[in-house]
């Protein structure tokens, strides 16, 4: 929303911590002008039940993404690469599965 | 709280890659979900943006009929819900705003179009809230309707209007609630509380069913943006939806449906059975849209003195931050 000198806030990711024990997860973003209201704005957007026990809110300027258009490159290379998962093995059933 | 689309109808055009539109097309007919940065057809990005941010300005002009009533609800607890649904109304209107944003449009470009009157919102929040009934119809009649458009649109091919219908949804359902809690009160109070109740139900009924948008052979961008599943069920099959479950419910609490021509047709839905029930007031419909509502103009007025008197406000926020990076550059 824009402040007296026009133009939107800058804009946040937030990102909510559900309870002690889980990773943050990313949950949406909010506008404002500095990271104190961002986390303020953040508590009333994205927590009014409980839903978290900690906040983490970065500039999404700040981010860095990988490009959509190389997410092949970047990838796909995995994908052939079935023996990095254990159903990849046969093992007898006559001896105990670890 | 929802929408209906009003936008002008969104034509494809033949001038983009029709190599990356076929991978677009196949990718959406998948039911895989298109992120931010993912090409797009930019007929599809302006569907979105004006649908999303349309559904945003819903939300928030949908606080003013029932904030209408923050200050004489009839008791503490009935107070503290109120409160807590219409902040909700504006956390909704928040997560769909951002959601738009990610398609390139600005939060200031919205807030201007919506204060300009070049954007739409539903044509429901047109309607004045005369009683403390209106608010138990609203949430009945106004959520309940929202839910049902709202629900399918979780599984919408835009990923970040998607997740946000998540969020409204599992916060909805408790609006609809505590809104046939109120017409459950009313309907078993007094006489002239039941008398209330029915009234509400006389009015808000027929502008609930308009919420769903106009019929199907009216409605001319159905057909494009149910095969790129930002739309997921017609106007018509929803309205449907609607009618069959909230009539019993009217009859529940002994309210009688303002509709002459309702009547159970056990033929309907494929044999299952539903109601058939009178012709929408179209005219009445495209009049609201055009922005003939009985309190369109107070509406638009409330939220421009919002705007205008939080301006102080948004100003002091960024001279305290412009002062702080001052003295820590110093």
């Amino acid at each position: 929303m824009s402040g007296g000198a026009g133009g939107d806030w800058p804009l946040w990711e937030v990102f909510v911590r559900a309870k002690a024990g889980l990773s943050h997860r990313h949950v949406g973003s909010v506008h404002a002008p500095d990271a104190e209201l961002a986390l303020r704005h953040a508590r009333d957007t994205y927590t009014r039940r409980g839903e978290g026990v900690s906040l983490w809110v970065v500039p999404s300027a700040e981010i860095v993404a990988s490009d959509p258009d190389e997410a092949g490159p970047l990838f796909e290379p995995a994908q052939d690469k079935i023996y990095r998962h254990p159903t990849f093995y046969d093992i007898p059933d006559e001896v105990k599965h670890i | 709280m929802y929408t209906t689309e009003l936008g002008k109808s969104a034509t494809v055009k033949s001038l983009e890659d029709p190599k990356l539109l076929e991978a677009f097309e196949a990718r959406v007919a998948a039911d895989e979900f298109i992120e931010p940065k993912d090409w797009m057809p930019e007929a599809y990005r302006r569907t979105l943006v004006r649908q999303v941010s349309q559904h945003a300005h819903s939300e928030i002009v949908g606080m003013l009929p029932e904030g209408n009533w923050i200050s004489r609800a009839p008791s503490l607890r009935r107070k503290a819900i109120l409160l807590a649904k219409v902040q909700d109304e504006a956390g909704h209107g928040l997560y769909l705003y951002c959601a738009a944003e990610t398609l390139g449009t600005s939060r200031d470009e919205m807030i201007e179009a919506l204060h300009s009157g070049k954007a739409k919102y539903s044509t429901i929040f047109n309607y004045p809230t005369l009683t403390w009934a209106d608010i138990g119809a609203i949430g009945w009649l106004v959520d309940g309707a929202a839910i049902m458009n709202q629900v399918p649109l979780q599984r919408t091919s835009y990923g970040p209007y998607a997740r946000a219908m998540v969020r409204v949804c599992k916060e909805e359902s408790f609006h609809q609630r505590q809104g046939y809690e109120i017409m459950i009160a009313m309907a078993g109070g007094t006489p002239e509380q039941k008398r209330m109740a029915q009234d509400a139900l006389n009015r808000w009924w027929w502008p609930s069913l308009m919420m769903f948008g106009p019929p199907d052979e009216d409605s001319p961008n159905t057909a494009q943006s149910m095969r790129w599943r930002i739309k997921r069920d017609t106007n018509d099959e929803l309205r449907q939806k609607f009618v069959d479950i909230t009539v019993p419910q009217a009859d529940f609490i002994d309210l009688k449906v303002p509709d002459a021509d309702l009547k159970w047709n056990e033929a309907k839905n494929n044999g299952a059975g539903g109601y058939d029930f009178g012709e929408v007031d179209w005219e009445e419909f495209y009049a609201v849209v055009r922005g003939e509502g009985p309190v369109a103009k107070e509406r638009m007025a409330a939220r421009r003195a919002a705007w205008d008197d939080g301006a102080w406000v948004r100003e002091a926020a960024v001279a305290h931050e412009e002062k702080r990076r001052a003295r820590a550059a110093a």
